[in-house]
């Protein structure tokens, strides 16, 4: 049994914790509250080591995707077999090495990493859009439709979202554009969740009711007045919808109905990796840990975006 | 207590039509339906197709054929294969034995190191062990299953040849409990991986709220000592919530033993549901997304039934 250390006093424990509200010291005076909600979460924002990290990994990741033609030292595409398998860090000219049909391994994980981050973002673009309607309609009606959206929400959630990806993905021409919409189309559920109920609330409060009075319309209470005070929760978990469907991808391009060569994607590369597994370990290594950093990036960055908009949320 | 069963089981009857409406809908929507697969084989005519598609009731309007189908499911018809014509259940069933082992491995594997983490970090808070804990969890929860699999087979298999690299069983061996624990440890730490880290972040923070109450103030207060108020006061409290979380987790666990399953080899569901793709067998991979929903809700329902018989905290109803 190992010693168990004394429980932490509460001083000592406060002492030790991130001070959460400094904000009005800054003003100059202790009474003053100074500081705007924006401003706050970006204070608490900018003290998460992690999240700043995996957020400046995030912008390096974008912006590789953005320059991918400029930076790219070859074809992606382009075989050359008489330059097959060399190791990575051992030819000036192919930094990471060539593939088994003599591709550049760099370039194509920089291709690879576009494929992925478009697939990836398309699909979080899908899910919120998703997400958001049904939450909008469930919570701002209630009642009989609420129930019913619900209860599709409580089935999808039901259904392994990867068995129900594959099965898809078979149905249909794999695209870049279709992969991300079968991602988006089985994942939107919490999106909903988390919509509706911040719907239910923010439409109890004086200012909606005000709008009602006022004689606004239906929609335009729902996009005006409620969903702009029902975004921020989303963002959290629309940073983490990124992450997600980028392991999704990786998982369907893997098994073959995803994204399909001679096009790179991060799991693709691992499926052909397989076949040289034991003579050429480095091809199945680096897609592995760009997939790997990329998804720890924007989990990061979510866990740091949740804590700076509600510290109560706190893990 | 039975009231609130039979109220949770009435509740699972609305989302089981869902799934199966689901299902239907999704093999009806494959272009050319069901038999689509016969329109590539060049002995089949179109005339075949029709006789078929009669036989199998293919003609009817879409909501007899479903009520047949949805009545077939409910009395263990599932349908037979494409390509040998075996019962689907049948075909699921002698797979189920194998998943089975190896999630219920993984699970149990998971929450032992993954509570003993929790109860750590929790006691430890903000200590660099709780640091490394939850780092090293967002770390682990970012791994794609398939590669983390493939580093441990090349580490494990291919470089050290502690363990095999594949399979349930060594091939052309007789059967034995030794020989198929080895098979067992690669896979199950594989798809304990990501199943460890979330029961580690779930437990610290039950934990956390538990040991800040005031009756562990008042045990400290009495002179019990740190283990036993851990163990014996907070522990049924902080876990009996966590209960759902294995509940919670089954989604995942079909999904994650379906990519563990395809790198080890291992002849489970996961096996069946990825060959079945590959050979275009939609009864089978209907019958796997039905089963595997099923099991879903069944395993949320005990798990919410559990938690309520353990933990009186819980109002029932």
């Amino acid at each position: 049994m190992p010693e168990i250390a004394p429980l932490p006093r509460d001083p000592v424990d406060i002492a030790k914790r991130p001070p959460e509200d400094e904000g009005h010291l800054r003003s100059g005076n202790p009474l003053v509250f100074y500081e705007s909600q924006a401003k706050r979460v970006w204070r608490r924002f900018l003290r998460h080591r992690l999240a700043m990290a995996g957020g400046c990994a995030v912008m390096l990741l974008l912006l590789m995707t953005l320059l991918a033609d400029l930076i790219t030292p070859h074809d992606p595409l382009a075989l050359e077999t008489a330059r097959r398998f060399i190791p990575p860090f051992t030819d000036s000219t192919f930094l990471l090495g060539t593939d088994e049909m003599g591709r550049d391994l760099l370039s194509r994980l920089i291709y690879g990493g576009r494929i992925s981050l478009v697939v990836g973002m398309a699909a979080m673009f899908a899910t919120v859009v998703t997400g958001l309607i049904i939450g909008l309609i469930s919570g701002f009606y209630g009642g009989r439709t609420d129930n019913l959206l619900m209860r599709f929400t409580d089935t999808m959630l039901s259904f392994p979202q990867v068995f129900l990806l594959l099965v898809l993905a078979a149905f249909i021409t794999p695209t870049v554009i279709s992969i991300a919409l079968i991602i988006g189309l089985t994942s939107w559920m919490e999106v909903a969740r988390i919509i509706r109920a911040q719907i239910k609330h923010i439409k109890e409060q004086d200012f909606v009711l005000a709008a009602f009075a006022l004689g606004s319309s239906e929609m335009r209470i729902m996009f005006k007045e409620l969903l702009p005070n029902a975004i921020a929760p989303v963002l959290v978990s629309a940073t983490l919808n990124v992450a997600n469907a980028v392991l999704m991808e990786s998982y369907i391009s893997f098994l073959g109905y995803g994204i399909q060569p001679p096009l790179a994607s991060w799991g693709n590369m691992l499926t052909n990796a397989q076949a040289y597994f034991d003579t050429a370990t480095y091809l199945a290594i680096l897609p592995g840990v760009m997939i790997t950093l990329t998804v720890m990036s924007f989990n990061f960055l979510g866990d740091g975006l949740r804590d700076a908009l509600d510290p109560k949320l706190r893990m | 207590m039975l009231q609130y069963i039979v109220k949770r089981l009435l509740q699972a009857v609305p989302l089981l039509i869902g799934v199966s409406i689901i299902g239907f809908a999704m093999m009806h929507l494959a272009p050319g339906g069901p038999l689509a697969i016969y329109t590539l084989n060049p002995t089949i005519t179109a005339q075949d197709i029709e006789r078929i598609k009669h036989v199998f009731g293919l003609d009817q309007p879409l909501y007899i054929q479903y009520l047949k189908w949805a009545a077939g499911m409910f009395t263990g018809n599932w349908g037979n294969t494409f390509f040998g014509g075996r019962p689907v259940l049948d075909v699921i069933m002698e797979r189920v034995p194998a998943t089975l082992l190896l999630m219920g491995s993984s699970m149990s594997l998971a929450m032992i190191i993954g509570m003993l983490i929790g109860i750590l970090g929790a006691v430890k808070r903000y200590s660099v062990f709780d640091y490394l804990a939850t780092t090293g969890a967002m770390v682990t929860l970012s791994f794609p299953t398939f590669w983390f699999g493939l580093m441990m087979i090349f580490v494990f298999a291919l470089q050290l040849g502690w363990l095999p690299s594949g399979g349930m069983f060594t091939l052309g061996e007789d059967e034995d409990l030794l020989d198929l624990l080895q098979h067992l440890i690669l896979p199950t730490v594989v798809l304990a991986l990501v199943l460890v880290a979330q029961w580690s972040r779930y437990t610290r923070s039950s934990f956390l709220e538990v040991i800040h109450q005031d009756y562990i103030r008042t045990a400290r207060s009495k002179g019990i000592s740190g283990s036993r108020i851990l163990f014996r006061h907070a522990f049924p409290n902080a876990v009996a919530p966590l209960i759902a979380l294995a509940g919670i987790q089954l989604p995942w666990l079909f999904s994650g033993a379906l990519v563990t399953e395809t790198i080890f080899g291992w002849p489970g569901m996961g096996r069946l549901f990825v060959d079945s793709l590959t050979m275009k067998e939609y009864p089978v991979l209907m019958g796997m997304i039905m089963f595997t929903a099923m099991a879903v809700i069944i395993g949320n329902l005990l798990a919410d039934v559990l938690n309520a018989i353990i933990d009186p905290r819980i109002r029932l109803n």
